[in-house]
């Protein structure tokens, strides 16, 4: 066995088995049925969606990075689908549904774990407030319930129960809560997509989109013109910046929201645990890493810089839940941009250009979408502008009709 | 920590701040269509550009407006409202015959 493991280490084409996930870059094709832009999450798993259940593969994404480089490989891998309105939970709890079963789907592991995700109540408001987020999700199916300190101590035996003078009354614990690894969840639908013959381009930027008559009928890209039948645009954290060059302002705003890991310890925290009074969530990796996240900044910027001054604040809010982690060391700190909306809903379907389709506005909530989102996504690109029952409550013109969908419980931290 | 120049109390931490949005043109809320309300409350242009925002100094409860780059966040200028409003909002409802 050591023999031939050194003979392995040795060996002139060590890794001799090389697999390639994703094929060579190729020349863009002058025409494509389908153009994406944003090769994130989203945009794969939309992809792979029409490949997998339409039989559309004339698709192209454009990425003007690389695969899942953006936001997809900044936020904090968080998936549940304790919501608070009827039209949250029905699609958060499809995603979770379908996250169960996507590394045996890609034959790919995802590394999807389900811990559990429990938020704290500080405040008689906020008990109310929770009894009402577990009613409505054991209503459509999901398992959450409101539980008490005794419970809350004997799930989370290291938490503090009186952080900053703010005891904790009650918790929202949220069976189906679990983590994933991100990169792998773009990794598999890339791979599941290219095979099934869709082309993904990277470091290619749209420059601008090619609009005719209220229609789009191509893109411009650092490569060359491209000329499509519709466009999917799923570019988080970019997504005004695109619909100008398309020729509309939607209803959105940029932060930008920081996020930071610990160095690695042994394993002691099993649930995800947030609290929105501090507004802070907690959770270990795999790796024993503590990730700590908090609401997004306090004003609008297209720059993931960090700020000592948010640092300080939500690490002290973090150290009030478990005291101990006074002294560990941060390992990485980092930014993505989150667009929001007023209502705490994303943005998707049909916008103000024909066969131009949005998928936007997620904020803080993208990744845990990341599966229904493609997959609705990819019905209503298949129907020719056909809008799933699913998502018909998210569409742009909400704002038009004021009658917006408001997600209180859409962020672990609130805003 | 960030600073910002307070038109009335001079420099002070960014923290003490609170953002409140692109400043607008207000349409006539009476006259104008919905379509064209929305549009006023919830749609932003939200660039990156030089942005022209009104921000409240909080300890002071002190509105102002500053133009900000919002790729960079430098600070290029603030001043006093009074410099873009200098006319009387009228909000109340039009009276219409009949109703008084």
């Amino acid at each position: 066995m050591p023999f031939s493991l050194l003979k392995y280490g040795l060996n002139k084409d060590y890794p001799f088995e090389q697999h390639a996930d994703l094929p060579k870059p190729t020349e863009l094709k002058p025409h494509y049925d389908v153009v994406i832009i944003g090769g994130g999450g989203h945009g794969v798993a939309t992809a792979y969606y029409l490949a997998k259940y339409h039989g559309i593969t004339n698709v192209a994404i454009l990425e003007k990075s690389y695969l899942g480089g953006g936001n997809t490989a900044r936020n904090t891998a968080v998936i549940r689908s304790n919501y608070l309105t009827s039209e949250g939970v029905k699609f958060y709890s499809e995603s979770v549904k379908l996250f169960k079963e996507l590394s045996n789907e890609f034959d790919f592991n995802i590394m999807y774990s389900q811990r559990g995700q429990l938020t704290l109540a500080h405040t008689d408001a906020a008990v109310r407030g929770f009894r009402q987020r577990a009613e409505v999700n054991k209503h459509f199916g999901g398992k959450t319930e409101l539980i008490d300190p005794q419970q809350i101590r004997e799930l989370v035996p290291t938490l503090n129960m009186n952080p900053a003078d703010m005891p904790v009354l009650a918790g929202l614990w949220h069976m189906d809560g679990a983590t994933a690894r991100h990169d792998a969840v773009a990794w598999g639908y890339a791979k599941g997509a290219t095979q099934r013959g869709v082309e993904l381009h990277q470091l290619t930027e749209v420059t601008d989109v090619i609009v005719e008559q209220g229609k789009v009928t191509g893109v411009k890209t650092n490569r060359g013109n491209v000329s499509c039948g519709c466009v999917v645009q799923a570019v988080a954290g970019h997504s005004s910046l695109l619909a100008a060059k398309a020729g509309f302002k939607m209803p959105i705003t940029t932060f930008p929201l920081q996020a930071m890991v610990t160095q690695p310890v042994k394993p002691f925290l099993d649930p995800l645990v947030s609290s929105p009074s501090l507004h802070c969530y907690v959770q270990q990796t795999g790796r024993g890493e503590l990730v700590f996240g908090g609401g997004s900044d306090p004003y609008p910027l297209y720059s993931t810089r960090s700020t000592m001054d948010l640092k300080e604040s939500l690490l002290a809010n973090a150290v009030e839940l478990f005291p101990f982690m006074a002294n560990m060391r941060l390992m990485r700190q980092w930014a993505g941009l989150t667009d929001m909306t007023s209502d705490y809903s994303p943005i998707m379907g049909l916008s103000p250009v024909d066969n131009y389709y949005l998928d936007a506005g997620w904020g803080t909530w993208g990744f845990k979408s990341t599966p229904i989102c493609g997959k609705s996504m990819a019905e209503l690109v298949a129907s020719g502008g056909k809008v799933p029952e699913l998502i018909k409550p998210f569409s742009m013109d909400r704002f038009n009709s004021f009658r917006q969908v408001n997600e209180m419980g859409a962020t672990a931290a609130s805003h | 920590m960030k600073m910002m120049n307070c038109p009335l109390n001079g420099l002070r931490n960014i923290s003490e701040f609170v953002h409140g949005g692109e400043v607008k043109e207000m349409p006539d809320p009476n006259s104008c269509s919905d379509d064209a309300w929305a549009e006023y409350v919830f749609y932003t242009e939200n660039g990156i550009s030089v942005v022209t925002e009104w921000w409240l100094h909080a300890p002071s409860g002190y509105w102002f407006i500053a133009e900000r780059h919002t790729g960079s966040d430098e600070i290029l200028k603030t001043y006093d409202p009074s410099v873009l409003f200098n006319k009387r909002v009228e909000f109340s409802a039009p009276v219409t015959e009949g109703m008084a």
